[in-house]
């Protein structure tokens, strides 16, 4: 049997207290754990069901917030086991959805003095984030893990921890996955759209503040703008949402300043193209799939 | 009309009742911390519930007023000062244009509330005029405020405002410096071993001074955590898990030290197990503790969770009625 034809496990519900419910879909980290959770998600918030203030779908698992005053927590429970059901009925799991190019300045000076102010306790205190990535995956040097980091594409398969921060998931074959443990004590500073890595996630920093995701470059344009000053950003201050593929592309300083400059000046636009995202392609030939989805952003 | 300010306290900030709704982008729902004090101070100063007051952690701020107004200041027992006089808390007091308000050292707890009549006239943001000071968001400039700011005040509601004068003795929370707090296990409890829960709901925690809007960490005795081998993406720790949803008011044990307790600024996910959640009704409990209030996290279950909301909204009613 492939892996795309197994009946998943059903998922394990379970209160966080009166007013949230969380439904793990599965304890490991996959493609089909994720988009099962987006798929309730998609389907619960389509019901605008009375009573349920958000729906947030994460990893692989969905927590629904709610007001037990308005509807009773074993209506709600019943509500989203239907959702589950419906989901794991679907022929075809395909999600519409669009593919961005995300410009990141890797190895730039601002992570890189941000990481040297924390080597104490690191796991690997002389060097950088890079050198200790680059070891952890057996790989020969930081250039080999970036080319790794940004020659496939990511899925975005949750947003949060703070307003608007993507984390993403390698759409390669789980053994191709680039793995790095999380810093061993947290920092307590980040740049601002630091990208980091964290266990098989990698995400990028909305915001400065606290993180322990290991840090690999910068990306060059904002991704959370209050202001909506941006053309991106006129429906949402928020750029990303679940299910939005990434393809890291890496740039050099003066590439990094003159987004910068455009930024500035309130002409920066993201490179994106809608594609359909197939979970079934997607797990039987990832190869195939992110050559298809990738050529739609070169073919702009 | 507004409030110029002198001096801004430790962090003032703008909140309401909260910005539901954002939580899956990662922005939380904010709002006063203790929120059946706001909600009094709002009742005494004959403004609807909604709307926003000023809340202050520790050190409060000192302002003038440019016009009279009606406030009322509740919470965390602190001495109030009007042009330097002491004034009464969970009382209605007429200001004159001109009057300085300021405040003295707190005698238990850590946030209290000023309402003005009329309301802090902040813009509404994603529907709440809450500060997100992580995100930058809402409140006054998305921060907590400054010397020099002039906070706008907004028009006096044109109903009849409510003449509710004083908050009765009986229905003033306590801030007592030993608590109860009422949780229901879940999440990811079954993670625990037998002992590790039975520390958890037995041990008594001393509140750390690693508290803030976003979560309140414990001390005390280690939580035993099943030894296990991970699942792919959960990270190293027998208390890690694939990041996910983080639900208000829930507790996670990261390294089986130190439980932490979510609160309302909390950060929307992440990769830390949470075992039990604080209930509804006690989480304005949790957000009048100071550090070195003594805890005990006392397991519930739903029907039990839901009729403590019911009593708990009870009580906020009846200044309303």
């Amino acid at each position: 049997m492939s892996q795309s034809t197994q009946t998943p496990a059903p998922a394990r519900y379970t209160w966080g207290g009166d007013e949230f419910l969380f439904v793990e879909i599965a304890e490991s980290m996959s493609l089909t754990a994720n988009f099962t959770a987006n798929a309730m998600a998609t389907r619960l918030s389509a019901q605008a069901i009375d009573g349920v203030t958000d729906i947030c779908p994460a990893n692989a698992s969905l927590l629904v917030r709610f007001d037990p005053d308005v509807v009773p927590p074993d209506q709600l429970e019943a509500l989203v086991r239907e959702a589950e059901e419906e989901v794991a009925q679907l022929n075809e799991q395909t999600l519409e959805t669009r593919i961005i190019e995300i410009p990141v300045w890797y190895d730039d000076p601002y992570t890189r003095e941000t990481g040297a102010r924390f080597r104490k306790g690191h796991q690997r205190p002389e060097g950088t984030d890079l050198d200790f990535a680059a070891e952890e995956n057996g790989l020969a040097s930081p250039q080999e893990f970036i080319r790794r980091h940004h020659e496939s594409p990511w899925l975005v398969s949750m947003v949060g921890f703070v307003a608007g921060l993507p984390f993403m998931f390698q759409i390669v074959p789980q053994e191709e996955q680039l793995e790095v443990p999380k810093y061993l004590s947290p920092r307590t500073d980040t740049p601002p759209l630091t990208v980091g890595h964290g266990g098989c996630f990698a995400c990028i920093y909305s915001v400065r503040g606290a993180g322990g995701y290991q840090m690999f470059g910068i990306a060059a344009a904002p991704i959370f703008d209050p202001a909506q000053k941006l053309a991106d950003f006129s429906d949402f201050m928020i750029f990303f949402k679940p299910g939005d593929i990434v393809k890291f592309k890496p740039i050099d300083e003066d590439e990094y300043k003159a987004i910068q400059a455009e930024v500035d000046a309130g002409t920066f636009t993201y490179r994106q193209a809608p594609v359909t995202f197939d979970l079934q392609k997607a797990l039987a030939d990832p190869t195939a799939h992110n050559r298809d989805i990738m050529e739609t952003l070169n073919g702009l | 009309m507004a409030f110029s300010i002198l001096e801004p306290g430790l962090a003032t900030s703008v909140q309401d009742q909260g910005r539901l709704g954002y939580y899956n982008v990662g922005i939380p729902q904010g709002g006063a911390m203790d929120q059946l004090s706001a909600s009094m101070a709002n009742a005494l100063a004959g403004n609807a519930a909604t709307d926003a007051v000023l809340e202050c952690a520790y050190l409060g701020p000192k302002f003038t007023t440019d016009a009279d107004a009606v406030i009322a200041v509740t919470g965390a027992p602190v001495e109030v000062r009007v042009n330097g006089t002491t004034a009464d808390q969970w009382t209605r007091l007429s200001l004159t244009a001109g009057d300085e308000v300021s405040f003295g050292m707190l005698s238990g707890g850590t946030r209290y509330y000023i309402a003005v009549q009329g309301g802090i006239d902040v813009p509404l943001v994603l529907g709440s005029r809450s500060t997100y000071a992580l995100g930058a968001l809402g409140g006054f400039q998305g921060r907590t405020l400054k010397a020099g700011d002039v906070v706008p005040v907004g028009p006096a509601p044109t109903s009849a405002s409510r003449r509710l004068d004083s908050i009765p003795d009986e229905l003033r929370p306590a801030y007592a410096r030993e608590v109860s707090v009422r949780i229901m296990p879940g999440l990811y409890d079954h993670r625990l071993t037998a002992e590790g829960m039975e520390t958890l709901v037995t041990a008594s925690w001393k509140l750390t001074p690693v508290a803030d809007r976003t979560g309140l960490r414990y001390s005390g005795p280690d939580i035993e955590w099943k030894p296990r081998t991970q699942p792919f993406g959960a990270g190293s720790d027998p208390s890690n898990i694939v990041d996910a949803g983080y639900a208000i008011g829930s507790i996670q044990v990261p390294g089986g030290k130190e439980p932490i307790v979510l609160h309302r600024d909390a950060v929307s996910g992440g990769g830390y197990a949470m075992v039990a959640t604080v209930i509804s009704a006690d989480m304005d409990v949790v957000a009048r503790s100071a550090p070195g209030t003594v805890t005990h996290f006392e397991p519930v279950t739903m029907e039990q969770a839901l009729t403590a909301r019911a009593d708990a909204a009870r009580i906020r009613r009846s200044v309303w009625e």
